[in-house]
């Protein structure tokens, strides 16, 4: 039975939905701290915000989109598009410098 | 003729049609974004070292607008709540909650674009570069004729590079006053709209998509709030299971925002 067939208490929800935005709350704050973090190379400070964001973004397709508990055609279409957004994402940055041999930049 | 599947689920899927729907919706929308995520990857590792913009837009207003979308996101999920438990005096207190906080997070955008829009940098002849926001143009003003001046407050530069990171001590220390130009001094002139460089084009592509996905949620959110409540009273399953499909987008429309701010505003 996914999240959204189960009997829903307002109460529950509501106390669901506070831990939630008090997580993301922290999350971005968090998030803006990394950033103006003076002793961090560049690639250091966009993997750690990354990384909160992904956090983030897994608290609210996880508990308020109930992700966590779908049905296994939701995860198959999801797991569809991740493979075909990675794949397409993936293959042109690749190709960014796979110039053919010969060619001349200027 | 009735619709099948609107509230029983389909015995192969699992689901209610609509919800498979909205997924199938999602996973389009994915693609859309992801693609422009690909754009601005390609773009930022492409910019020549030192002119990609840091710390153009403000972390301020985007922290407001995280908050207001998360919050947002939690009435949604509380207005479907209070459906399914069937008390409608509060399905529509939070779903007018959201619509108050789509509609802040869209003032809050528009006064982002018009900061950008009123906001020069103009190149001058002797080879600077003066940058900041419009205050007037003399009622004669014609750069084609070279004729009146601008007025701007902000600060000159010699370096064109100097504008790209405002996070910089050298920018945070420089000194903004109004700065009068006349015309015929001025070289090139222009506002941070889409046209400036690649990054105002590919935040103006991603912010404004975003935002336009929030409005269009917002019509959706209020036409079930308004007019289309009427289908609680006849078929309220029906109607929460369309109050469960609006949230999944609205929820979709947060998802986005959740890296478009760090992206944008942080790094």
């Amino acid at each position: 039975m996914s999240e959204s067939e189960k009997p829903v208490s307002l109460k529950d929800t509501i106390r669901l939905c506070a831990l939630v935005f008090a997580a993301v709350v922290c999350a971005t704050g968090l998030m803006i701290y990394t950033s103006f973090l003076p002793h961090y190379g560049w690639t250091a400070k966009v993997s750690i915000i990354l990384a909160i964001a992904t956090v983030n973004a897994f608290l609210v397709a996880g508990y308020l989109m109930h992700l966590l508990s779908e049905k296994k055609l939701v995860y198959t279409v999801l797991g569809f598009t991740v493979f075909f957004v990675i794949g397409l994402a993936g293959l042109t940055i690749c190709a960014t410098n796979g110039f053919p041999p010969g060619t001349v930049s200027h | 003729m009735e619709i099948p599947y609107t509230t029983e689920h389909r015995p192969d899927t699992g689901l209610y049609n609509a919800k498979l729907g909205v997924w199938l919706f999602l996973a389009s929308e994915v693609m859309l974004f992801g693609g422009l995520f690909s754009a601005y990857v390609l773009l930022r590792v492409g910019a020549e070292p030192g002119m990609w913009p840091h710390g153009w837009l403000n972390v301020t207003l985007g922290s407001i607008n995280t908050l207001l979308l998360a919050l947002s996101a939690i009435t949604t999920l509380l207005a479907w709540a209070a459906c399914k438990v069937r008390d409608f005096g509060k399905f529509k207190i939070f779903h007018a909650c959201t619509m108050i906080l789509a509609i802040a997070f869209l003032g809050i955008k528009s006064y982002e674009y018009r900061d950008k829009f009123l906001h020069y940098e103009i190149a001058l002849n002797n080879g600077t570069f003066a940058d900041g926001h419009l205050v007037e143009k003399s009622a004669d003003f014609d750069l084609a004729n070279k004729t009146g001046a601008v007025t701007l407050h902000g600060h000159i530069v010699e370096d064109r590079k100097e504008l790209m990171d405002l996070r910089s001590p050298e920018a945070q220390k420089a000194e903004h006053k109004e700065l009068v130009i006349p015309a015929a001094d001025i070289k090139k002139m222009q506002n941070y709209g889409p046209w400036h460089n690649t990054f105002t084009a590919i935040y103006f592509t991603m912010s404004g998509l975003h935002a336009l996905h929030i409005l269009g949620g917002t019509l959706v959110i209020f036409y079930l709030w308004g007019p289309g409540s009427r289908m609680y009273k006849t078929d309220p399953e029906r109607f929460t299971n369309r109050i469960e499909v609006s949230g999944l987008f609205w929820h979709f429309v947060d998802l986005v925002w959740i890296f478009l701010f760090p992206v944008m505003y942080l790094t």
